[in-house]
């Protein structure tokens, strides 16, 4: 854990100068009260009303969260394999051919049903 | 702690085993100096970039404030200080603060495992010029940077308005849609390097082998990006899209959706997220260095000079910011060169093409490596199975292509949507969307007795029997540009 203790210390510099700078951008400032200051900025025209919470937005951002999580989990085991690669020899390249074979099935099967598309 | 570890010198930064056990004020040196460094480069930076652009454009760019216009960020970030920090009505205030915050500390962190030079000597101590490395350091820079998207997700959600949602919805679907092809390109890497550790990879660049030829001893490259050429391009193109960079900037597409997911930011609020973007782009800069250019190792020639005397001491600081400032030139030079990419063509990019490619340069990488350190199988074997692997993966391709039904060219689609498909010119009617388009190559003009093939636009073709007036207006407009 030895090797975290910087790391920390840079987190706490630079969370310590966020947090400095959005206090002082907060007392600088000038502070002049005008309604149409605080209406959310639709270049000028009345804005729409929005749900709380963000309302609905297209499923296809879902979509593209889940493929994420898949093909970042094949690359969290792509790494190990990786670095370890040399002494796994033979063995290990075949494995990870049938591996990537297999999420490969997937992506095909995304990409044919038309989830890759951005209309 | 201090009291413990004050005594022992760190030496060597053989290994990762030797980082992190520093004196407690020298790693507090390092932080404050990372911290310097990453300031005065992001307003170097930002500088650098609008004179450049300001040259590719035939202007001369900021030149006012201090010597060449250099302290004109500086003077842009006081005059942000002192602009009143809004929070909108709609907005979720505390989630609104937060994201700025979350955005510009994330940023920060990634580059407390860039190494930045060799062991020199700090004030009587010998330690590494990197502040700390550990075994999975790459893997902790794709984790931190991941952070830095929550910052622009919270952003554009808790503005409470449409345009910074739809911003921060595409900042997300980017970022990590890049990020995966940004990983895999990476994979390559840790193969040759045997290591996740940033200071072993750039001690794998160190030297590259030799080769015989013609009775002369050559040194082959031993930069990754020569070696590993498609995973630097990977890498290359996904850093672009990985930090929202021209291109790639769609989330701040200012013709669609004003400023992205930070619409709503004032102040120095914004001036947040306007660092972290630059630091990004030093972060995805330095990463490059680290592990395709050679690291803070001097470039070629000059690691000839005096026997290798330029890569010792303080001298490799200079190389690494001058391989970043390198990296940080093509972004400029992108920026001033290319058009913005549609948001489908960008996915389809990342999708179809950047992962698909790198997972099949993966494979091939993996394989020549195996076929040439493995004994246990000879190379004629491996050969003959990788062609069949080739030839079976080209087979289940046209099968596929034949299995797959046509969709059939309905009469409801209009010329423009398939306008690649026919191979004879087909007629299409300007109209039918509403709005006029151009023809497409391989399209001709109808003429406008013959629009009535499609009745749903009878605005448009009414205004198509008489073509007197939309032909002269679209050819006034179109006569000063030719």
């Amino acid at each position: 854990m030895q090797a975290y203790v910087p790391i920390i210390a840079l987190a706490a510099l630079a969370a310590g100068f966020a947090v400095f700078s959005i206090v002082a951008g907060a007392l600088s400032g000038p502070k002049r009260y005008n309604r149409a200051k605080l209406e959310s900025y639709e270049c000028g025209i009345e804005p729409t009303p929005q749900a709380v919470g963000g309302g609905r937005f297209p499923v296809k951002y879902y979509l593209t969260a889940m493929l994420f999580i898949i093909f970042d989990i094949e690359i969290i085991f792509l790494y190990p394999w990786a670095v370890r690669f040399d002494s796994l020899g033979v063995f290990g390249l075949v494995e990870m051919v049938l591996f990537i074979l297999t999420v490969f099935v997937a992506y095909a099967y995304v990409w044919r049903r038309g989830g890759l598309e951005w209309d | 702690m201090s009291a413990t570890i004050g005594t022992s010198v760190v030496l060597a930064a053989d290994g990762v085993e030797g980082f992190g056990a520093d004196p407690w004020w020298i790693i507090a040196i390092k932080v404050v100096g990372i911290f310097g460094l990453l300031m005065v480069f992001t307003l170097f930076n930002i500088w650098f970039e609008r004179r450049v652009v300001a040259r590719m454009q035939h202007r001369v760019g900021p030149n006012r404030a201090g010597p060449q216009g250099l302290l004109q960020s500086l003077a842009d970030g006081v005059k942000l200080a002192l602009k009143e920090d809004i929070v909108p009505k709609g907005a979720d205030r505390i989630v609104f603060v937060l994201a700025p915050i979350i955005s510009a500390a994330a940023a920060f962190l990634a580059f407390a495992v860039i190494p930045l030079g060799p062991v020199v000597n700090l004030f009587g101590v010998r330690t590494p010029l990197q502040l700390t490395d550990l075994p999975v350091a790459v893997l902790y820079v794709l984790a931190v940077t991941s952070v830095g998207v929550y910052g622009l997700v919270l952003a554009g959600w808790s503005s409470g308005s449409t345009y910074p949602l739809l911003g921060g919805l595409r900042s997300a679907a980017q970022v990590i849609s890049y990020e995966i092809a940004m990983g895999l390109s990476f994979v390559a890497v840790f193969l040759y390097a045997g290591s996740m550790s940033t200071s072993e990879i750039v001690e794998a660049q160190a030297s590259g082998g030799q080769l015989q030829l013609f009775g002369m001893t050559l040194d082959m490259p031993s930069w990754y990006a020569v070696v590993l050429f498609p995973s630097f391009l990977i890498y290359v193109v996904s850093m672009v899209g990985e930090t929202n960079r021209a291109p790639f900037d769609l989330p701040e597409a200012e013709g669609e959706l004003v400023g992205g997911f930070h619409t709503e930011y004032s102040s120095l609020k914004f001036a947040l997220f306007f660092l972290a973007e630059y630091i990004n782009m030093v972060t995805v800069s330095a990463l490059a260095t680290t592990l395709f250019l050679g690291g803070w190792r001097a470039p070629w020639p000059l690691s000839w000079v005096g026997g290798g005397v330029l890569n010792t001491g303080w001298w490799p600081l200079l190389w690494f910011l001058a391989k970043v400032l390198l990296v940080i030139y093509f972004f400029v030079w992108l920026r001033g060169t290319l058009p913005r990419l549609r948001y489908d063509q960008f996915m389809h990019l990342g999708w179809k093409y950047l992962i698909p490619g790198s997972l099949a340069w993966i494979l091939i990488v993996a394989t020549v490596r195996t076929a040439t350190t493995s004994e246990t199988l000879d190379r004629r074997t491996l050969i003959l199975w990788t062609l069949g692997v080739i030839l079976g993966l080209l087979l289940l391709s046209f099968v596929a292509d034949a299995v797959r039904p046509r969709r059939p060219e309905s009469p409801e689609t209009t010329g423009a949507a398939t306008a690649g498909d026919g191979a004879a010119p087909r007629e299409f009617d300007p109209f039918a969307g509403g709005y006029p388009v151009p023809p497409l190559p391989g399209q001709v003009r109808a003429e406008p007795v013959l629009t009535s093939a499609r009745p749903a636009s009878p605005r448009g073709s009414t205004r198509l029997d008489e073509p007197g007036e939309p032909p002269a207006v679209s050819s006034g407009q179109e006569a000063p540009r030719a």
